[in-house]
């Protein structure tokens, strides 16, 4: 683990647990509901202040708290073109399977790559430390595997690439 | 001081739970309907359950002389259950709210109850022999925002409750025919309904997650989202109260308190465990956990043997130390904290339970 990324993850995890702090909240807007204050933001007081947690200008998660749910975003690193396309596919990849993964949105929010949405049925069914633990273990996994991609990319590139022009060696 | 009484009842969250007051029966908030349970041996069995709400039970609780059970819920109703021969009769509480219910309380007196919803209002629900039939009188000024807890002041008639607008108010619900005239207090002198003694407000306007008032009734204490216990003493009738004190703390926010004595306060909530603090008019502070970080069972846990991390290896396919379980006895938020047993100088036993499904008694 690089030198700034330990406090980064460690400022994650604690934003992270202290807005995990959830309660079952019923809807006072519209009767017989209960849905997540930070997607229905139906009454401004159930819902906090939005945090912004970055490591660099490419590197940020935006932790959105409410009384009953939370929404975070975590935008991922993207140095070029190619790590572009590959986050987009990778987390195209994930979203389209958002019903298996529990907490993930349908939907980034604008601005970041993948966004998961936490409510607090969430919270009373998992274990909240534990669910902090995946989400940090998430970003410390998802550049490794967008690195490893790129690499393999242009290792597949260059065979291609070779083997395309021996005919015309 | 023995260790805490650990009863592991189900996988479910528990929103409310209620002793009867022999504590033999235990009555649970689990999902659409309330469990009792009867202490059998050392054990709780399940006995009954109380079914008739359609969405999540939010409060429950036993009045301690006539055994009435009112239970409420994000339907937007209120039974009360009175025992009969042929079992818990319910009785519909004419509510009167469009918006869930959130929690309730029994008056010490028992004629009445308060309920607090998220209509912006409270419903005092008293009985009316000519109708026979629970009908309700509506606290509805100065709240602007869910009321989450609700709690009375000995005498009855006042009534606290903290509320997600961050403010904790004291409230009025004299009914006449129902409530005598109450004496007068440091919170007023006339008390027609719906007059408000008192609003308080902390530093950040956290929501309020519980309110008590102290024994005596002369203090009450809040504790807010902002990680804040707040305790005011009021002074008079309009008049500013004499001291509001508030400790700000490093853990998660508190979900639950009760007085233990008039010097000492029992809060617990987002960090799993309970804490006691200790204080009076001049200051308060955080005097430490109820847990003793040193529970046995515990210690032999952590002192990891090599054949013991290569067998982890070799079976789970990890090394480490398993840290899924946390070293507090409840493993997820405990909602709500009552008292189990008092004595003269206060309460001796404090019973907890929570999201974890368990119901946890503890010696003070």
């Amino acid at each position: 683990m690089s030198q700034s990324l330990r406090p980064y993850l460690q400022c994650v995890r604690s934003s992270l647990t202290a807005a995990l702090s959830l309660s079952n909240f019923a809807s006072q807007a519209s009767e017989r509901h209960n849905v997540p204050e930070i997607e229905a933001a139906s009454s401004p007081e159930v819902i906090l202040n939005p945090l912004t947690v970055s490591r660099n200008e490419n590197e940020r998660v935006y932790i959105e708290p409410s009384i009953n749910s939370v929404r975070i975003s975590i935008k991922i690193k993207q140095a070029d073109e190619i790590e572009h396309i590959l986050v987009h596919k990778f987390t195209r990849f994930l979203t389209q399977r958002a019903e298996s993964f529990y907490i993930l949105r349908r939907k980034p929010v604008k601005g970041y790559d993948i966004t998961f949405l936490i409510t607090n049925f969430h919270t009373e069914e998992m274990l909240k430390h534990k669910l902090v633990d995946f989400i940090i273990q998430f970003m410390e996994e998802v550049d490794k595997e967008i690195s490893e991609m790129k690499l393999f990319l242009n290792a597949r590139a260059r065979f291609v690439a070779e083997s395309f022009l021996t005919p015309f060696d | 001081m023995s260790g805490p009484e650990v009863h592991h009842l189900f996988h479910h969250p528990i929103a409310d739970h209620s002793f009867s007051a022999d504590r033999q029966t235990l009555a649970v908030a689990r999902e659409n309907n309330v469990d009792l349970f009867h202490k059998t041996g050392s054990e709780y069995k399940l006995e009954d359950e109380l079914t008739g709400h359609d969405k999540t039970v939010t409060g429950v609780d036993i009045a301690p002389n006539s055994g009435k059970i009112v239970t409420c819920s994000q339907d937007r109703n209120a039974y009360v259950w009175e025992p009969s021969p042929q079992g818990w009769k319910p009785t519909l509480v004419l509510l009167r709210i469009n918006r869930a219910a959130t929690c309730v309380r029994w008056a010490p007196s028992e004629t009445k109850f308060a309920v607090g919803s998220g209509a912006r209002l409270i419903p005092v629900c008293y009985f009316e022999e000519e109708d026979n039939w629970w009908v309700s009188k509506h606290i509805k000024k100065p709240i602007r925002s869910t009321v989450t807890c609700v709690a009375w002041h000995p005498n009855s008639v006042l009534l606290a409750a903290g509320s997600t607008d961050g403010h904790a108010r004291v409230l009025s619900s004299f009914v006449k025919n129902v409530d005598e005239r109450p004496e007068p207090s440091a919170w007023g002198e006339r008390l027609p309904f719906n007059t408000v003694c008192g609003e308080y407000l902390n530093s950040t306007a956290g929501w309020v997650h519980s309110v008590a008032f102290s024994p005596s009734g002369n203090a009450l204490a809040f504790a807010s989202h902002d990680s804040t216990l707040t305790v005011v003493y009021p002074s008079g009738p309009e008049q500013a109260p004499r001291a509001i004190l508030s400790v700000s703390t490093q853990v998660l926010p508190f979900m639950s308190l009760i007085w233990s004595s008039e010097a000492e306060i029992v809060a617990a909530g987002y960090n799993c465990e309970a804490f006691r603090l200790q204080g009076d008019e001049s200051g308060w502070q955080l005097a430490g956990s109820l847990e003793s970080k040193s529970r046995p069972g515990l210690t032999d846990q952590r002192e990891e043997s090599a054949l013991n991390m290569f067998r982890q290896m070799d079976l789970k396919g990890k090394s480490g130390t398993d840290d899924t379980k946390l070293k507090t006895v409840h493993q997820n938020t405990i909602n709500t904290i009552r008292s189990f047993e008092e004595s003269g100088s206060g309460v001796t036993k404090i019973s907890s339970t929570g999201v974890d499904g368990r119901v946890v008694i503890w010696s003070l």
